[in-house]
């Protein structure tokens, strides 16, 4: 299949309106005619399923928690991006659009980011006017703060809990449409497959989480708004249940996946502590606005500090290092997230890691601290210096935060057009669940921003250009595609349910983490990653011939939950391997060993990489196919990106 | 690695569970042992630990909810020790870490307790009624375009703030389950007051109190007999001062009312 991103004519400022022009609209009384299935009600899912039933459509939204307010977009901390320039300092929509390429280092494409860039400003109005409480000035008006990668301030914050409160912004608009019936609810409802009718996507299998009863849903459209697969690599910032598998078995129904290499290490989260660790916690970007990161100058101090001989507080200016301010002083300990996590890891291999295990930085507040006070230092961040306390057991008003990279964000995901349609006509992907706006990396407070973009104001228009040509019709269950999938379902649950070997869905899911992380982590090397992928084929093997559940598929049963998650997991894990092998060069937060410039910075291949990967299902055992969308840019100069 | 106490040794503990096996069957307390606990351990990867023995046994885990551990999502909701979300004050069950407690320790692990929120399966409970409160009107009636300016609403910065401390309410139901009368109200009257500070909200504001209300007494929560435990428990610590404007919000609201329905 040739991969038709639709890209509208003329030059890029016009685009988006002149496309609203030509997309086709489906008439005010015959929208109640169209079903439409949005699996997830985070960010992306609760703004498109609410914008949906405003405009008339009837809405099935499903979510695997007991609340659409559970969703993970509630945990984001920062803040999110738009252009508003309320701050007189330069901003603009053009140079949003420009960061956000030039931070995604070149490989996401112009026109959906500018796209993204223009409706920015939309979003915030919206939010204000359902009485969302961002931060504010004395004046009255909205505060704003500044974030990795740009050198403006445009990121509106609710204090360090942005996420909650947009989620639950776009939660009261969905339980709005609830309460009038337009949206069908579905909790504790997971989806386990894609159903496809003559090669259109025409409904979901989903799972009742609490009764374990498979069921059939229909509809004339289905968007996937189910978030990223960070999880693959076990510890990551993603919250316990966040999972691939409604993505991947969208890909395994015809989707492409593109760019599956492409995830975000985020640098600054609570170090690992210990074996039993569950997850990791991320400490907001929006620190190292005032925090500065540093380790000792030398290998030897470092030392003396991981054995507690000296105290952290005892070490002087001269033999402190601030490697970011030092390698970059344009964007200093602002610089992008890719940069700071590989500056990072830099540092603890040369030695100059600290705490026990050497594989910590320090970002320190006592600067700012001293030059305004601790009770305004907690105003600003108040939430999350106790959340590193309750972790830690330490004060980080008296000592430095210990911090060091983690998985925090997928780039990759369903491949879509300019439409947010997947390859699967009628099939729509939002938010992180589709790979479109961030290229090779994403900025901070640009997750919340294109996943709200995406619900609110870009897929209500885009897909009625699809139902406007699909006849009005009731969709119903009935065709043999539906009972086909459901059996496929309801046989893959008995299969996994009567392996009856002896080890637990984690104990899987800890050796791919391990694999994924050491192979296809912060840095990867053909060699490696040629290795990472005989031991997910190997452990895939044992995975289905060694796995341990207890209990029945016909009840409430998380750990059977785990193991479905962990069996996509272990497929979508080799072809993350895949790509990264594919795609020899180092771009963003795909760091190929080979590939870097004399300072150690990322190389790009423009010549020969400058596209998107998109990866075609060909059949078990089969290896994916490669299609790819040639980049074009036409409005950004690439260049070797420079923070200093 | 080093937390607070690098030389904090290990712990086995007593862990008393209530396990039901569904909704509908009797439940009761199970006993269980877990050993070499470490104090940097979180409560909920303790439990981690005690269900992979389980399982590794052929038994069925333990079930309970739980999803971003980073005291957030609002999901875990375990009563510790007879406390909702257990011993240390504001603080969710997941951020609640094992060097509270000591080697050698009992502990009780129990549902939320509440005629509202049924018993899904062992630990687990349906907090749907919330949903429910919100859905009868914890919402500005806006659709999506069309909003003015963001800058066009100016609101004093000692409003907004005292809005976004109402705003932070989790709805994990710790106020529920710390109540002796079950009552909701805490819930009801953070997102009450959030609307209710904010221009935005002042539209709809008797609507919105006088149906939110109703839902709650619907879903079968107690009423409010003013104790506290519910703002003592609140693992975010939403004040007492919301269940005042709630009281006042739906006072007035009935005096003036102008719900028709």
């Amino acid at each position: 299949m040739v991969l038709e991103s639709q890209i509208p004519e003329g030059p890029i400022a016009e685009k988006w309106e002149k496309h609203k022009f030509n997309v086709k609209l489906v008439n005010p009384s015959n929208k109640r005619k169209y079903d439409i299935i949005v699996v997830g009600t985070g960010l992306a899912g609760a703004s498109a399923a609410a914008s949906f039933a405003e405009l008339g459509y009837n809405v099935k939204a499903f979510t695997f928690h007991d609340s659409p307010r559970r969703a993970h977009s509630i945990a984001a901390q920062g803040g999110i991006n738009a252009a508003k320039n309320y701050q007189n300092d330069g901003d603009s929509v053009y140079r949003l659009f420009y960061d956000t390429v030039k931070g995604g280092d070149y490989r996401s494409r112009e026109a959906n980011v500018y796209r993204l860039a223009q409706v920015s400003v939309n979003i915030i109005d919206q939010c204000v006017a359902q009485g969302v409480p961002f931060a504010r000035e004395y004046g009255g008006l909205l505060a704003n703060r500044s974030f990795g990668g740009a050198q403006v301030s445009r990121t509106f914050y609710a204090r360090g809990q942005t996420g909650q409160q947009l989620l639950l912004g776009a939660y009261s608009a969905l339980s709005r449409q609830v309460a009038y019936g337009k949206v069908k609810l579905y909790t504790r409802s997971e989806m386990l497959d894609l159903v496809t009718v003559d090669g259109q996507a025409r409904g979901i299998i989903t799972r009742n989480l609490l009764t374990g009863e498979i069921e059939q849903h229909a509809a004339h459209a289905v968007v996937l708004a189910t978030g990223g697969y960070g999880n693959v690599f076990f510890l990551s910032t993603n919250a316990m249940y966040c999972n691939a598998t409604a993505a991947w078995r969208a890909h395994k129904k015809g989707a492409y996946f593109a760019n599956p290499c492409f995830t975000q290490i985020h640098p600054t989260c609570i170090p690992v502590s210990g074996d039993y660790q569950s997850k990791l916690t991320l400490m907001s970007e929006s620190l190292r606005n005032d925090g500065r990161v540093w380790v000792p100058a030398t290998k030897e101090m470092a030392e003396r500090l991981r054995k507690g001989e000296i105290h952290v507080n005892d070490i002087q200016e001269a033999d402190r290092d601030y490697f970011l301010e030092r390698k970059y002083p344009a964007f200093g300990n602002l610089v992008p997230r890719d940069v700071a996590s590989r500056n990072a890891k830099m540092m603890c291999d040369e030695g100059r890691g600290v705490g026990s295990t050497g594989l910590a930085v320090f970002l320190d507040f006592a600067d700012v601290i001293k030059r305004t006070s601790a009770e305004a230092v907690s105003q600003k961040y108040g939430n999350l210096f106790d959340m590193y306390a309750k972790i830690t057991g330490e004060n980080p008003y008296e000592r430095p935060m210990r911090i060091y990279p983690a998985v925090h964000y997928t780039m990759g995901g369903l491949w879509v057009d300019y439409n947010l349609q997947t390859t699967v006509p009628g099939l729509y992907a939002t938010g992180e669940c589709n790979f479109s706006d961030h290229g090779a990396n994403r900025l901070g407070a640009s997750a919340l921003m294109q996943g709200l973009a995406d619900g609110y104001f870009v897929i209500p228009y885009t897909i009625g250009d699809y139902l406007a040509k699909t006849p009005p019709k009731p969709v119903t269950t009935e065709h043999p595609a539906f009972a086909e999938a459901t059996a496929a379902v309801q046989s893959r649950m008995q299969q996994l349910m009567s392996i009856n070997g002896t080890r637990t869905p984690d104990d899987f899911h800890k050796k791919l983490g391990h694999i994924m992380w050491e192979y296809c982590g912060m840095s990867r090397n053909a060699e490696g990653l040629r290795f990472a992928k005989q031991e997910i084929v190997k452990l895939r093997q044992e995975f289905w011939s060694d796995l341990k559940l207890a209990g029945t598929e016909a009840e409430m049963n998380q750990a059977l939950e785990k193991a479905g998650r962990v069996a996509d997991f272990l497929e979508l894990g080799e072809l993350m391997v895949d790509d990264a092998l594919d795609r020899n060069e180092s771009c963003g937060g795909h760091f190929r060993e080979e590939y870097q410039t004399p300072e150690g910075e990322a190389l790009r291949n423009d010549d020969e990489y400058a596209y998107v990967a998109a990866w075609e299902y060909m059949g078990d055992n089969q290896p994916e196919k490669l299609n790819k969308e040639e980049l074009t840019f036409e409005n950004v100069k690439l260049t070797q990106r420079s923070y200093k | 690695m080093a937390g607070s106490n690098p030389n904090a040794k290990p712990m086995n503990l007593t862990l008393k569970v209530w396990r039901q096996k569904n909704r509908i069957s009797q439940g009761g307390i199970v006993d269980y042992q877990v050993k070499d606990i470490s104090p940097d351990m979180s409560f909920l990867e303790m439990l981690d630990v005690l269900n992979e023995d389980l399982l590794r046994q052929g038994q069925e885990p333990v079930a309970f909810d739980h999803d971003c551990r980073e005291g957030i999502c609002g999901s875990c909701n375990l009563f510790i020790n007879g406390r909702a979300h257990g011993p240390e004050q504001g603080t969710t069950t997941c951020q609640l870490h094992m060097r509270k407690f000591s080697d050698g320790d009992t502990i009780t692990i129990e549902p939320w307790r509440a005629s509202a929120f049924p018993i899904n399966k062992d630990l687990s409970v349906d907090r749907s009624a919330f949903d429910r409160i919100i859905q009868a009107g914890g919402y500005v009636s806006i659709n999506t375009g069309g909003t003015p300016d963001a800058n066009e609403i100016p609101i004093p910065k000692d409003i907004a703030d005292r809005a976004f401390e109402a705003a932070t309410c989790i709805g994990c139901g710790a106020c529920v389950a710390a109540c002796k009368n079950a009552s909701a109200m805490l819930f009801v009257s953070a997102k009450v007051s959030q609307l209710a500070l904010l221009p935005q909200g002042h539209v709809e504001r008797k609507t919105r109190v006088e149906n939110m209300v109703a839902q709650m007494d619907k879903e079968g929560f107690g009423a409010c007999t003013n104790i506290g435990s519910c703002a003592a428990e609140c693992p975010v610590g939403i004040s007492l001062e919301n269940i005042a404007i709630l009281n006042q919000e739906f006072l007035s609201a009935k005096a003036t009312s102008n719900n028709l329905a």
